[in-house]
């Protein structure tokens, strides 16, 4: 993983000018499909989804929009008795659980990934026979779908016929099957177990990458020097390592903060997990409410913004990693 | 001391048996369920006791799972080789050839990999309604390009900027254009750095779910994540287990195999891209 940035490129030959200026055309030209096939999938829908939240549209009817400023956000009304009432996705109860709910799931999903990833990519980064199969065998998550893990573990979490509720059942750990899925102190931890599950070893092999990276003779130096392993840790592997980390956890943020899938089919209609995808989707197409949950769709948008300018900003973190 | 070994070897090889055996459950006891006869599906088994393809044979003959099974194969596909012909010339661009305002393109492709999707959707449905592409394949193979091409571009950058000046150096001298460098001279290179980027694009969009259950409203146009999550029994209260987990099979198997195959490419593409898993 290396930096690209304009000066750490290496120059392009310069045979002459005139062969540079050809070389510059045709890089524009080679450029300009691209560009033009991300401004009109990318750019333009976000403006008009911005543009959306900011009208009185209707799923039936998007080409009626009528401008009516910030009224899906925050709109109120005071009535005669001189009593205001507010009404707009920044003051709807629903919303704020779903912003809480996907606070709570990004959170607690990416330290316990980051912990276990790093667990994982410890193990994996000694030497020992049959390496390769656990390699493997950890990128089997990886590879599953995400609506199929969702529907294998709603199977195996089953309330009547669960292979787990058997289990915990024969261990003694629960004394009657739960509904995990469907139970509200239940439901988002069924979320968070499948997300870990399928997630770990994007971290894992992300942090191994750079555990491989460290030198072998910083470890064999402090060996001889006498220092605990758990003290080589932390203070040789994890300051090496961060670079590597900080890009895999932000990778992991973003992508926990605009959950979809996995909520959509495990836990379907549950308050408890309900994030701000989900919702935003459901006043979208689903409640014909078209111009609020383009609302809440920007307020995701610009949510991800805050935390990607806040990371670069106090990890100072080069996302392509290379600030090693 | 010895003893001490001894319990740090073997706790080792547990933690290592653990972490097999959590990364492949899901997936075997999926197989073994796939494999059940009608209500022997209700019976809990930690053994595989059954070899039924019943399952098998219903998911893929009744409703419209072959269909959907091909809708994916087809997209996919033509995401790949959209997203890949699109981001060979902008990286041969972006890594070879010296301009103005080069990083700063480079953050803003990097950025729309990050977008949320939810974030473009109603703008993308107006597209797609414009455009009359609603429930069709064509809408899909046309939002996918929105997470495919930047991560494509981004790889396929990386890469080319790794390649020596010098092989580029004697085409040039020799007059040769850039199209040719390309062509004649790159793509030869590329054939590590195209298989990963596409292998990667290829099980993005095969995985893709807002999307396609956004823009495809009937049986006939769904991809198979969508015909998963919507398949039903009998009854609303039914859930046909067997074949939900014959049909996850079948959708997962052809992955880890590839997956397995490809395994070091794609680490080496997961690491350079810190593409979504």
């Amino acid at each position: 993983m290396t930096v690209v940035t304009a000066t750490s490129l290496p120059a392009a030959p310069v045979v002459s000018s005139e062969l540079t200026r050809q070389r510059t055309r045709s890089a524009m030209l080679f450029l300009l499909p691209m560009i033009a096939a991300l401004a009109v999938v990318a750019g333009w829908p976000l403006l008009r989804s911005i543009y959306f939240s900011l009208t009185d549209v209707t799923l039936n009817n998007l080409a009626g929009a009528k401008f009516v400023g910030l009224r899906n956000y925050l709109t109120w009304v005071t009535l005669d008795s001189g009593r205001t009432i507010y009404s707009g996705v920044l003051v709807d109860p629903a919303w704020w659980n779903a912003v809480w709910n996907t606070l709570r799931f990004a959170f607690v999903s990416v330290v316990l990934e980051s912990i276990l990833g790093m667990a994982i990519a410890l193990a994996l980064n000694a030497d020992f026979p049959g390496r390769g199969l656990v390699r493997a065998a950890i990128l089997v998550p990886w590879a599953i779908p995400t609506i199929v893990s969702a529907k294998m573990w709603a199977w195996m979490l089953n309330d009547q016929f669960g292979i787990i509720n058997d289990a915990l059942l024969r261990l003694g750990i629960i004394s009657e099957k739960v509904a995990w899925t469907a139970t509200a102190n239940t439901a988002m931890g069924a979320v968070l177990v499948v997300d870990i599950w399928k997630t770990i070893p994007f971290m894992a092999l992300l942090i191994l990458a750079g555990l491989q990276s460290i030198p072998n003779d910083i470890y064999e130096a402090a060996e001889i020097d006498g220092v605990h392993p758990i003290q080589t840790f932390f203070r040789v592997t994890l300051p090496l390592v961060r670079p590597a980390l900080m890009v895999a956890i932000i990778f992991r943020l973003l992508d926990a903060m605009r959950i979809f899938d996995l909520i959509y089919v495990l836990t379907p209609n549950s308050a408890q997990t309900k994030t701000m995808s989900v919702i935003a989707r459901e006043n979208l197409f689903d409640f014909d409410k078209f111009a609020y949950g383009s609302a809440e769709a920007t307020l995701l948008f610009l949510s991800i913004l805050i935390v990607v300018i806040a990371y670069i900003w106090i990890g100072r973190v080069n996302l392509s990693g290379s600030d090693r | 001391m010895n003893g001490w070994a001894v319990v740090k070897r073997t706790s080792f090889y547990a933690f290592v048996a653990l972490i097999i055996f959590e990364s492949v459950f899901p997936f075997y006891y999926a197989l073994i369920t796939s494999f059940k006869k009608g209500t022997e599906i209700f019976q809990i088994n930690y053994f595989p006791t059954s070899f039924s393809l019943e399952n098998y044979v219903g998911v893929l003959t009744q409703g419209s799972f072959a269909q959907n099974l091909f809708n994916s194969l087809f997209v996919s596909s033509a995401v790949v080789l959209l997203a890949l012909f699109l981001a060979v010339t902008a990286a041969y661009a972006l890594s070879r050839v010296k301009f103005r305002g080069r990083g700063l393109l480079l953050m803003t492709i990097l950025s729309v990999s990050m977008f949320p999707q939810i974030a473009v959707l109603a703008g993308l449905f107006e597209l797609v309604r414009f455009f009359h592409l609603f429930n069709t394949v064509w809408a899909l193979i046309f939002s996918y390009t929105i997470f495919t091409l930047p991560f494509t571009v981004w790889v396929l950058t990386t890469f080319m900027r790794d390649l020596p000046v010098e092989i580029e150096e004697a085409a040039i001298v020799d007059g040769a254009t850039p199209w040719v460098i390309i062509t004649k001279v790159f793509l030869p290179l590329m054939w590590p750095a195209l298989v990963t980027t596409g292998l990667l694009a290829f099980i993005a969009a095969w995985n893709e779910f807002l999307y396609a259950l956004t823009f495809t409203s009937s049986n006939s146009t769904r991809t198979v994540p969508v015909a998963i999550a919507l398949l039903s029994g009998a009854s609303e209260h039914e859930i046909p287990w067997g074949p939900i987990m014959a049909a996850s099979v079948i959708v997962t198997v052809p992955l880890v195999v590839l997956v397995l195959i490809f395994q070091r490419k794609i680490i080496s593409g997961l690491t350079a891209g810190g593409v979504k898993g």
